[in-house]
């Protein structure tokens, strides 16, 4: 089971080399991967800086291409797949059916790997992209139970890889307009999820609040925290009552179910946070590897040791972790 | 301002999307039996969000199908926008193998169902977002397409710079637009239960459950484990509009008042009726007011004025 592994910046590339990731995953700085921040991602002279340190450490680079073109900027992303290629990466991980197309047909001998924003969430889907595009490796939406993702694995013509950890999108990934319909920028069609330009954070006499492009998406007192306004974490009113409509801040956290999903044959897991910084991604990358190296050692008798969930959830958006939709009582 | 006829191409068509919301049987049966006398050339029929919801068996869909067929109106089974189980999988299946009505494949695993071996419509969730993709689902069978409701008129005229001319493209003309697809119920969260518990609580809101800020700005849509906008997208002013590039005009089922939607929006295909006084009839039939944003490559939520009323 392989650990891949986040990067925004040649810090976090060696924090995650360093610490025992099998592959990393990095972007172009730009509109063509799913973490367009400012001042995040790899411009040209930095990517041959994080190839040259990955493989002579033996880890692999991946890259995300995995936003969605339109017809007006095509180009870009044809770009991205030649230069990704031409550097010789181990993958490229791709969402869009034209890029894909693009990529399969112009770098035959490419490891192609669908991103999550491709919203594959069966069988059937895994099996048109692996038929049509030669994709070797489908990274699955996180809205599926572990028992659905044993059918998926069970079934799939390709291995599967599945997120472990970190930010947890509770909408199928690229399908979620919530950004959009607010900012006119989205993860889609942006590369990023209620862009920073949109955000302001205020103050009034007695409270603390955030808005997206105007919108109250939370507010809280003043000795309280106060998270990052992605509209699937506010507070809003349902029904009358007041509350975290569609999901608290919170963290996916796989750890209690690791030996679960290696017994399946999950064959990557995958930590969310290219946005997070050098220290996040050491800390996270040390302990799942030193659970997955357990859980491989001795699977029957694992358990997940009191540090690595304490040092988990001191990373985690809240304060606090979830097994998201792998556990059905979430859903 | 009236609109000009002879500039209308004559293959703009109105369609009547699939029905969102949870229903009763009664509901939906009178629903499609008031749609017979409709002007609408196309109806879409299924349950695209949620696979517990019952309401119909595939031979009741295929019943009322049936039915539109008779009094010519132009037929098409949508399949479910998110499946997770392998009986979803099942479900999807069977309407793709029904051998009588074009599918809507509304996720990638109807596309490989459908693909090569008979035509189909690519519906709003499938991430068309650049001719390329197109391009390649046509060449697996694809005729229509729906356009991403995040995507603007800009984007649509592009694509029909480069897309064959014999695909048509329709886009989301009037409705509370999706917007997100979950594993989690949240109707049934804002009810405190499970989705596995769910008693099918989503039945009690036929037109969606608001979701407010805490400053009582109506804001989402709240129905079952799909997120919609709380306003409604209104595209009236593209009617009849010939650089609009838009060969179907969807109107997303609501439950009051859609006949009267449709009505209005073939009054100004027509040219009986102007835009603007069409819209002015409109806009009171949203809930909650409605917006244009996406189409003006803006917020998605926000209302754009259009000018002169075409």
């Amino acid at each position: 089971m392989e650990l891949v592994c986040p990067a925004g910046n040649l810090p976090s590339l060696k924090a995650a080399v360093d610490n025992g990731a099998d592959a990393v995953y990095i972007g172009f700085r730009d509109e063509t991967n799913a973490r367009h921040f400012a001042g995040l991602n790899f411009n040209d002279k930095q990517i041959e800086q994080c190839l040259a340190y990955a493989s002579s450490h033996g880890t692999k680079v991946y890259v995300a291409i995995n936003t969605y073109p339109q017809p007006g900027n095509f180009a870009k992303w044809e770009r991205a797949v030649d230069q990704a290629a031409e550097y010789g990466v181990d993958a490229l991980i791709l969402a869009d059916i034209g890029v894909l197309d693009y990529a399969a047909e112009k770098w035959p001998e490419l490891r192609l790997h669908l991103s999550v924003q491709a919203s594959a969430t069966t069988h059937e889907a895994v099996r048109f992209y692996a038929e049509q595009f030669g994709v070797q490796r489908a990274v699955i939406p996180r809205v599926l139970s572990v028992q659905q993702v044993e059918a998926l694995v069970n079934n799939s013509p390709i291995p599967i890889e599945v997120f472990g950890f970190g930010s947890l999108c509770v909408m199928v990934e690229g399908r979620c307009y919530l950004s959009s319909y607010v900012t006119g920028q989205g993860p889609n069609t942006f590369g990023a999820c209620s862009p920073a330009s949109f955000v302001r954070w205020s103050e009034t006499d007695s409270k603390l609040e955030t808005r997206l492009n105007g919108v109250l998406i939370d507010q809280v007192n003043k000795d309280e925290n106060l998270g990052y306004p992605t509209i699937c974490k506010g507070r809003f009113i349902v029904n009358g009552e007041t509350g975290y409509a569609i999901e608290e801040p919170t963290s996916l956290n796989t750890l209690p179910i690791l030996p679960d999903l290696l017994r399946i044959g999950v064959a990557a897991i995958k930590i969310e946070g290219r946005q997070r910084s050098p220290a996040y991604v050491a800390k996270v990358t040390r302990v799942l590897r030193a659970a997955i190296d357990a859980c491989l050692r001795d699977p029957e008798n694992f358990i997940p040791s009191p540090d690595w969930l304490s040092e988990l959830t001191s990373v985690s958006e809240g304060v606090q972790t979830t097994l998201g939709a792998y556990q059905r009582e979430w859903q | 301002m009236a609109v000009s006829i002879t500039s209308t191409p004559t293959r703009t068509r109105l369609s009547l999307g699939p029905i969102q919301y949870y229903w009763q049987k009664e509901k939906i049966v009178d629903f499609y039996r008031s749609v017979e006398a409709t002007p609408v050339d196309i109806v879409y029929l299924g349950e695209t969000v949620c696979s517990k919801r019952r309401s119909l068996r595939l031979r009741d869909w295929m019943a009322v199908a049936e039915r539109l067929k008779s009094v010519g109106k132009e037929v098409v089974l949508s399949t479910l926008a998110l499946l997770e189980a392998n009986s979803e999988l099942g479900l999807v299946r069977k309407l793709c193998t029904n051998g009588s009505f074009v599918i809507e494949a509304n996720d990638m695993s109807a596309v490989q169902m459908l693909a090569g071996k008979t035509d189909f419509i690519g519906g709003a969730s499938l991430n068309i977002y650049n001719p390329g993709t197109l391009r390649k689902l046509v060449g697996m069978g694809l005729t229509r397409w729906v356009m991403p409701v995040e995507l603007s008129k800009g984007v649509l005229a592009d694509f029909r710079q480069e897309m064959p001319a014999a695909i048509e493209s329709e886009v989301f003309a009037w409705g509370r637009m999706p917007i997100a697809y979950s594993a989690r119920c949240y109707t049934a969260r804002a009810h405190k239960v499970a989705k596995d518990a769910c008693g099918y609580c989503c039945i009690d809101y036929p037109d969606g459950l608001m979701l407010s800020t805490r400053e009582d700005e109506d804001f989402l849509i709240i129905n079952g484990i799909q997120t919609q906008s709380a306003r409604v997208h209104n595209l009236i002013h593209e009617v009849g509009d010939p650089v609009s590039g838009i060969d179907v005009f969807r109107i997303s089922p609501q439950s009051e008042h859609t006949e009267q939607v449709i009505s209005l929006f073939d009054q100004v295909r027509s040219g009986a009726l102007d835009a603007d006084e069409a819209s002015a009839k409109l806009e009171p039939l949203a809930p909650v007011g409605v917006c244009n944003g996406y189409w003006f490559n803006k917020a998605g939520m926000a209302s754009c004025t259009v000018v002169g009323g075409r």
